[in-house]
Order: C-alpha cells, then structure tokens, then sequence
C-alpha cells in the first residue's frame, strides 16, 4: 500500500518526473502521428496501384501476344474456378502519342492499353474505381466552387462514346479550321493562281490531324483504302471522330503553372476530349512502325504520377486491328495480358500458385499486383520500418532521461528510504516504489501521448493549415500528391504497441535506481542529512 | 517530583522479570567500521539486559557508539561479533525478510530529526508502519480500523487538530510527536529512541520525555533512550554510560 501511495505522491509532488512524462508523451504521440499518417499514404498509395491493376495479372512474355483469348480465359476460369470473380483481355504496348500545340508537336512515349472499357471496369477491386479516375464523371472545381457538373452520371458503364459537350467543342474545333483552311486557300489563289497544287502542304504545320482528306475514310474500310484516297465521295460527318478512340492520362496533356502573383496553381490542359492525337507503337510479329489517329474520349487521372504521365487507353479491337494482331481468317485478335479480379484476394497467392502450373510456363508470367509492384511497395514498407526504428530511438532517449531523473530522486529521497526500512519495509518493497514509479511514469506519459496522437491524427488537416499560416509556406503540398487532404490511417494494433513500448522502456530505465535504492543501507540512508 | 511516586510499582515488577530471560540483550557486541584497509571499532564487546517494561538511558559522547548500539540492537545493522537476543533467541542472525518483519512488529523507532516523510500528512505518515506490514488488498479491507486505531494514537500524543497537516507544517516537538505515534500504531514490544529530545528545546523536550514515561508506565513498553543529556537520562530507570565503545554501568536509576 505504502508503495503505491508513495510512487503517486512522488509523481505528484515532483515537477521534475513532469520533465519525464512529457518527452515519453512527445515521443509517443510523434510515433502515433508518423506512422499514421506513413500507413495513410501507404494505404492510398496501394489503392490507386490497386486501381489500374486488378488482383491478378496474367501476362504474355511476347509482345505479339497469344491468339484465341477466350480458350486462355476458359482454362484461367478452370483452373481458378469459384476464386476468380471477372476477367478482362488487354493489349499492352510501349508507343508515341503526338500532339499539336501552338504549331508544336509535341511527343510522348506513352503506355498503350487496349481495353474493352465494360469488363475492364468490372476488373477494378471495387465498382466504380475505374470510372472515377475518368474526367467525365467528376465535377471540376476551381476555388471550391464547381464550375462543371459530372458530363456522366455515376451509374452510366464506361464506353468509347464521346461524351455531347466533347462531340460539340469537336464540331466547333473542327469547323473553324475548316475555315481556315478555306481562307488560306482563297488567300494563296489570289497571290498565285496557277500553284495549287502546293494547297495541302501549305497548312500542315498548323492544321491538326482532322484535316486529314479523307478522315472518315477509315470507319468502314481497312488500311489499304486509306492510302489510295480512291473512295467515292460521299457525304460523311466531317467531325465524325476517329475509330481509334483513347482515354489519356491526364499528366500527359497537361502542365502546370503559377499565375502572374506566383501562388495560385493552375493547371492548363492542351489537349481535351473531342481533340485528336496521333499514336505511334511497333505492328507485331517483325516490329515495323504503325500510326493511327485517335479521338480523345476521356482524360484519365488515377493518382499515381507513375501512370497518369504513361498511360494511355484504347480501344482493344482498334489496337489489334493497328497492329495486325487480327487474324484475318477467323477474325480472332491477339491480346497480351488478362487481368483477373478474385472474389478473395487473400487466396491470391494460392490462384496464382494455381495458375503459374496450369499455364505454358515459357508463355505466361502469373503475378498479383503487389508482386508486380513488388519494388515500390517493399520501398515504402523499408521506409516504414526505418522511420519507427529513429522514432523508437526518441523514446529510449526518454527513457534515459527518466533514468537520470530517478537517480536524482533516488538520491533525493535516500532518508526517506531508510526511514521506510526502519520501519520494516524490504529491500524489495522500496524497488516496487520506484519501479512503480516509473510504471505510473510510463503510463502516465504514454496515455497522454496516446491522446495527443490521436487528437494530432484526428485534425491534421487544420493543425497543417495552422503550421503552414505561421511558417507562411504551404508545408503539405497537394502538388506534390494528389490528396486535397493528408491521408491517415489509425491502427489500434499499432498503438497499443507503441503505448505498450513506451511503459516497458519507462519501466526498464527505472530498474537500476531502483536497485540502487533497495541496497540503500538504512544505517547510512538515515545519516544522509 | 510526581514521577518518582510511579516508579515504585515498576520496579516491583522488575524483580521476577530478572529470572525470566530479559526481554533485549546483547552478548559480546562488537562493531567495526571499515575505512580503506583500517578497522575503526565502535563497539567493543558490549553486554546488556534490558528487562521487560524498562527505561532505560544510554548516555555517551557523540562519537561514543550509542547510536551504533541502538542501531544493531534495533536490526537495522549487523553486529560484526556477538549476538543480539530478543526473548533469550538470537535475532542479528536472522533472514533479511524476517529481520524486516521483527523491525516492523517488535521495534518502534523515534529519531532526533523525527525522520516523517515529507510527501505525507500526519495521519498517512503514522500509517505507514501499518501500510508496510499489510498487503494492498489486506490494508484496504481493514483501512477505516486502522484508520481509527492511528487516530486514536494521535489523540494520546495530542496532535488530533494536526491531522491532515504535512510535516513542514509542524513545530518540532509536534513532529517529534508524530514520530512517536508512528512508532506505537504498530504495537510495538520495544521503543528505540535516539535522541528523541535532541533538536527540541528544553520545555518541549521534557513534554516528549514525560509521553515517552507515561508510555513505559501505562503500557508497559520497553523503552531503550539514547541521549546525551545525563540530566533526562536520569530520569529513565536504569542508565548506562557508553565510552569508547565500552558500557560502564552508572547506576540503577536516580
């Protein structure tokens, strides 16, 4: 009883053990808030890799990939059976997307992904996520306020139709250059009547890919009538748009800038949906260089950088055909990887242990996604791990300090410890006072900073508008990542090892002067004056 | 003086009592101190009976071991040769719990500078003896009697309106009184006081020493007084002269 009693009255009347309690709080609440806020990014980083890749990938080591997709789909769905919830076929190629802007071309090499927006979407790990990466299902803001509704309704499944505003700037676009075209004409007649023939040369630099002659030419017929110009002339939509139709990531059309004041960030698109870009990429079998016009239907923006400046959508059927990847004896095109979305992704290695020993070995690499990222999310885990290892090191510093403290109380306090041993109380009775002591300490400490953490966590987003108010500099940059908010992630598992960590070093830096206190000898102890 | 007339029936008393093994005795005490590779002897063979109910006063020059002697015989040291028998059994040589416990249950200590802890109130310092023998779950199931029986200590040595008053609060002889109520609320055999009037002044000096007489008078406590002072000395039954580590027996009570 007389421990207990003691330990409390010593923390309450000892401002110095408050020195103790507060770095075993800071440190505490620092490891809560930190890892987190780790876990957060973590988390939010996982789901939109998660996004664009579904649980399982089954991939073609050859460009050209494999024919007949529905046989390979049929032994997946054998082999994997009631595990495997949906499937999708891609076509996965590197390539140039070209762009005019401002009589600029301008290049990328992009990713292309041919897809067939419905079973794609239904891979995604949850309804929707494919959609809302999509531009035409989002409002716009801009200062908070909205000044564009969604273009689509959240239900409407994704497809390569353009949307009636973007078939409206298309038309609008596509008729100014027209008259464009027609006063230049009219102005080069006048100047040399006799050199028309130089007509089409003339504006190329300026007028976009839609001026090509014959734009329409290559919705009904293949390739060859494309480059004869042979076809009869028929009254076509000259704003129809191109059969190739994409969605582009949004870090590929646009960039960023800071108006004349320097500080409000905005973000300027060159190319919008209705707009046409050319692509580039390799026709399989002996790679020979293939280009395509495409329609812009959708700009595409997951979160990850990584994907939003390479990847580009298109359609799957359109890509084949580009490519010579169709057979043209019975129409079957060739597709390079299927994703796979699983009912339970924690019988994902299993699925995938399954088919890596169903599937031809030297044809198919079986990969969940976070095998496939393997390396970025190791990264992140390392990072992780290193940061609660430094974090952990400020509690052991805590606890050294707690450690001095108690020496000092322990000398402090040597009387009153020979005073309790004459009156009966053993050598073990006076260490259970100072490792409660600590124990209160640590407990003590802890909970507070368990509150404070958790508080801090809570309402991050306004402790960061305060921090970036005083130090006048935007500390959470949302150029940097896409979160308008920091991402956090609570784990009470996480906590209560911390807390717990915090107590057992509270405990243990409180150990030796409390050994030091039990073989205090009292003859000597009573002498201290 | 009034307290010759109450010693009349105490020393009756004593005369069966010295048949009966007496109640503290040492045998050939001896206690050195090291220093470096010098032994610094301060008790050299020291023998004394200390009957049941006795006062007796240890007088010595400071340096002299009188505290060394009440030390060891109170198990708070060990002597370095001989032994300490309580009730005619050896006690030095006990083990240390059990040592503790004999500390806790047989003695009650009063110190020259009172030695309360300063984090504690009166009451909660008088306590504590009974703190230290219980367990928690033990003390807290009797704590509203030991309570009580703390109180009623405190009524004896007069200090019920200092109750919740911590010790820097107190005047010395108040301190000094709590002290002694924290040595009585264990019921102790034996009342160890070393010099309990040595930081007060006169008059409240006296006052302690008349509580510490009533208490051998009225409950038959076994009181061993170290001092310095001869003229309270004489005023226990017996006194005995410490020199040099050495008892010279002065003579049996004034």
């Amino acid at each position: 009883m007389y421990k207990l009693l003691l330990s409390v009255r010593y923390l309450r009347t000892r401002f110095i053990a408050l020195a103790s309690i507060i770095s075993v709080m800071l440190g505490v609440a620092t490891m809560i808030v930190v890892n987190s806020v780790m876990s957060g990014f973590g988390t939010e980083m996982r789901n939109r890799i998660h996004a664009i890749l579904s649980d399982v990938v089954v991939e073609t080591n050859s460009l050209d990939g494999v024919h007949d997709p529905e046989r390979w789909m049929q032994i997946i769905r054998e082999v994997g059976g009631d595990d495997i919830d949906s499937m999708a076929a891609m076509v996965e190629i590197y390539g140039m997307m070209t762009y005019d802007y401002r009589g600029q071309s301008v290049m990328k090499t992009v990713q292309l992904v041919g897809i067939d927006p419905l079973t794609r979407a239904k891979v995604s790990p949850d309804a929707g996520v494919f959609q809302n990466s999509l531009d035409s299902y989002q409002e716009i803001k801009e200062d908070k306020i909205v000044v564009r509704e969604p273009l689509r309704l959240p239900n409407e499944p994704p497809s390569w139709e353009l949307t009636a505003e973007a078939m409206e700037y298309r038309r609008h676009h596509i008729k100014l250059q027209q008259e464009y075209i027609e006063k230049r004409k009219w102005e080069q007649g006048r100047a040399k009547p006799e050199a028309g023939a130089s007509d089409d040369d003339a504006p190329a630099a300026i007028v976009n890919p839609f001026a090509d002659p014959v734009p329409s030419a290559a919705l009904k017929d293949t390739a060859p009538d494309f480059t004869t110009g042979q076809h009869p002339v028929v009254e076509v939509d000259q704003a129809a748009p191109q059969p190739a139709r994409v969605f582009v990531g949004a870090g590929l059309i646009e960039f960023v800038y800071y108006d004349e004041e320097g500080k409000q960030r905005k973000v300027m698109r060159i190319v919008r949906p209705g707009d046409d870009v050319m692509i580039s990429t390799i026709s399989a079998g002996r790679p020979e260089p293939v280009r395509f016009h495409a329609t812009v239907v959708d700009v595409f923006k997951s979160g990850m950088s990584e994907y939003d400046s390479n990847l580009v959508f298109c359609n799957l059927e359109e890509l084949q055909r580009v490519r010579g990847m169709i057979d043209p004896d019975n129409n079957d095109g060739a597709i390079t990887s299927i994703q796979i979305k699983l009912k339970n992704y924690d019988r994902a290695a299993e699925v995938v242990r399954r088919l890596q020993a169903a599937l031809p070995p030297g044809l198919f690499s079986v990969r969940t996604w976070e095998q496939k990222q393997g390396p970025l999310l190791a990264a992140v885990e390392i990072e992780k791990a290193i940061l609660n290892v430094l974090l952990f090191l400020i509690i052991t510093v805590a606890g050294f300090g707690i450690l001095a403290i108690f020496y000092m109380i322990v000398v402090e306090k040597t009387r009153d410890i020979g005073i309790l041993k004459a009156l009966g109380a053993s050598s073990r009775g006076v260490m259970t006072i100072f490792l409660s002591y600590g124990l209160a300490l640590g407990v003590v400490g802890s909970g507070v900073g368990v509150a404070i953490g958790l508080l801090f966590v809570n309402y991050i987003d306004k402790i960061e508008k305060g921090l970036s108010w005083l130090t006048g500099r935007k500390i959470f940059d949302e150029t940097i990542y896409y979160f308008p908010n920091i991402p956090t992630d609570v784990s009470p598992t996480m906590v209560v090892w911390v807390a717990l960590a915090a107590v057992t070093i509270a405990v243990l830096a409180s150990v030796l002067p409390a050994r030091r206190a039990a073989r205090l000898h009292p003859v000597e102890a009573l002498r201290y004056e | 003086m009034p307290e010759l007339l109450s010693l009349e029936p105490t020393r009756r008393l004593m005369q069966p009592a010295s048949v009966a093994p007496a109640h503290l005795s040492t045998v050939a005490l001896e206690k050195y101190y090291r220093k470096g590779d010098h032994k610094i002897p301060v008790l050299r063979g020291v023998e004394i009976n200390i009957r049941r109910g006795e006062f007796l006063s240890i007088v010595g020059q400071s340096g002299s071991g009188k505290s060394t002697l009440l030390h060891v015989m109170g198990l708070l040291d060990s002597p370095s040769v001989g032994e300490v028998l309580l009730d005619g059994d050896r006690i030095d040589d006990l083990p240390q719990t059990t040592r503790d416990e004999l500390r806790n249950r047989v003695f009650g200590f009063v110190f020259q500078f009172y030695h309360l802890l300063p984090e504690l109130n009166v009451l909660e310092n008088v306590l504590t003896p009974l703190m230290i023998r219980h367990s928690m779950f033990g003390y807290w199931k009797r704590r509203r009697e030991f309570k009580a029986q703390a109180e009623e200590i405190l009524e004896k040595v007069g200090l019920t309106h200092r109750l919740k008053h911590k010790p820097n609060e107190l005047s010395g002889g108040e301190m000094q009184r709590a002290a002694i109520a924290r040595s009585l609320v264990a019921k102790p055999e034996i009342l160890l006081a070393d010099e309990p009037t040595g930081n007060l002044d006169a008059g409240t000096g006296q006052e302690i020493l008349g509580l510490l007489r009533n208490l051998n008078e009225q409950e038959g406590l076994t009181i061993v007084m170290v001092t310095h002072d001869e003229s309270l000395a004489r005023s226990a039954h017996r006194l005995v002269r410490l020199t040099e580590g050495r008892l010279e027996v002065l003579n049996e009570a004034a």
